[in-house]
């Protein structure tokens, strides 16, 4: 599983890379929050606001800070 | 000289900072709608209730309770503060509610599709309107620019979404009425959309598309599609009520200070203090007010203390009014993060038209009122 957290570095980003490493450790997972920051590599997933989740390619929120438990819905979602 | 930096660091900008986790958005259900129809109908005339109970109580404080004189300074500001704090408080928690669930309706994808196929011209006046309801962080702000010239919005509309998202805030909207009354308020409204809209009306005609780093329209392959929410009645309230969470709970002590400033000039200071040199006859007044507010970043709540003390001391309205849409509408950060995708003549251009613009409304206001 490859969860990617999309943002220029704001405060917003940084809470949700934060809340994202606490959901993959609930669920024990044992893979790395990739930091996106870059905004090409951001604008390639043609999201217009920030801070996005993105779960194996798709973009699963823009725009919000999801907290944990929410994270670790969409993490067993698919 | 340092710039002076209110509120927030350059690095983060006050909408992006202390950000407030989203609850679990619960779907929308028919019985449920009806309870959080009634619970709506219950907070509303219990809001109306408290509105009214504010001024008598706030006076029976003052003169009854704390037994201060009608008159004396002392009273007068603490009567002052004890009825503006509530009542600024509780036209902010019911403006923000209503702005959460407005901009429930208007994600940056559905004013993207909205905006896709309009000329110039029509296009200008919606951006400016969309700015003001669309959900805006100024963190945001590239990669909103990048999906908007992608589907084909022409570069001066899209500057008038982005003049107007900042500069028209509803916390500034809803502080100046309650402080100023609603003529202040309206003229602030009207004046930072039409700012908005000739501006990137102008920009749009100075073709300055080539100014725009090329890797953005090389990336141009997004289609104007948008996702609806499905969020129902409930979900809508629920997004109003996050929003006043999330934003009285940030704004609130910014609130209280500006009025304790307000209450002390109100009951202190005596009147035309300011008036020499930031009155209406002093015309070089309102570049100053300019060139010294673009530096300058604060968010809406932290400005409005500046901009009672400054107008409690005589200075012009024009004057003020310039200043605080100097500080709110050019920011240094957003300036520095739109350099991502624009070059530096575009920049300067869209600092200067701006600029021009908030020059001439507050030389307008100075020469009108």
């Amino acid at each position: 599983m490859k969860i990617q957290v999309l943002g220029t570095g704001c405060a917003k980003c940084k809470q949700l890379t934060a809340n994202a490493e606490k959901a993959v450790q609930e669920l024990g997972l044992g893979v790395a929050v990739e930091k996106v920051e870059d905004i090409r590599e951001i604008m390639k997933f043609s999201v217009m606001s920030t801070p996005a989740l993105v779960v194996d390619g798709k973009v699963k929120s823009a725009g919000k800070v999801l907290g944990p438990q929410q994270i670790v819905t969409i993490l067993q979602g698919g | 000289m340092s710039l002076p930096v209110i509120g927030a660091s350059a690095q983060a900008p006050a909408c992006c900072a202390n950000p407030a986790p989203e609850a679990p958005m619960a779907k929308a259900l028919h019985p449920q709608g009806g309870r959080t129809a009634l619970l709506l109908l219950l907070g509303l005339g219990a809001w109306a209730a408290a509105y009214a109970a504010i001024h008598p109580l706030a006076e029976w404080l003052s003169f009854g309770a704390f037994g201060l004189a009608r008159g004396s300074h002392l009273g007068e500001a603490v009567a002052f503060f004890l009825y503006d704090t509530p009542k600024v408080l509780l036209l902010l928690v019911l403006i923000v509610f209503v702005v959460g669930i407005i901009r429930s309706f208007f994600t940056a994808e559905r004013t993207r599709a909205i905006l896709a196929g309009k000329r110039e011209s029509v296009g200008n006046v919606l951006a400016a309107l969309l700015g003001v309801v669309t959900p805006f962080c100024s963190c945001s702000a590239v990669p909103l620019f990048i999906g908007f010239v992608e589907v084909g919005v022409p570069l001066g509309v899209t500057l008038s979404f982005l003049i107007s998202a900042p500069m028209v805030n509803e916390i500034a909207l809803v502080l100046l009425f309650g402080l100023f009354g609603w003529k202040v308020a309206a003229l602030y409204l009207v004046t930072g959309l039409t700012i908005a809209i000739v501006a990137g009306f102008i920009l749009g005609r100075m073709k300055l598309e080539r100014f725009v780093e090329a890797w953005v329209y090389e990336s141009m392959k997004a289609e104007a599609t948008f996702e609806r929410e499905q969020l129902g009645f409930t979900g809508r309230v629920k997004k109003g009520l996050e929003a006043v969470r999330e934003i009285v709970g940030k704004v609130w002590p910014w609130v209280i200070a500006g009025i304790a400033v307000g209450a002390g000039i109100h009951g202190y200071v005596p009147e035309g203090l300011l008036a020499s040199f930031m009155g209406k006859s002093a015309w070089w007044s309102v570049p100053a007010a300019v060139l010294i507010g673009v530096p300058m970043y604060s968010n809406a709540a932290g400005i409005i203390p500046i901009v009672e003390a400054l107008l409690g001391k005589g200075a012009a309205l024009g004057t003020v009014l310039a200043f605080m849409m100097a500080v709110i509408g050019l920011s240094l950060p957003e300036i520095i993060i739109l350099r991502k995708v624009l070059r530096p003549p575009l920049i300067a251009a869209f600092v200067g038209v701006v600029g021009t613009g908030i020059l001439l409304v507050g030389w307008l206001f100075n020469a009108v009122i």
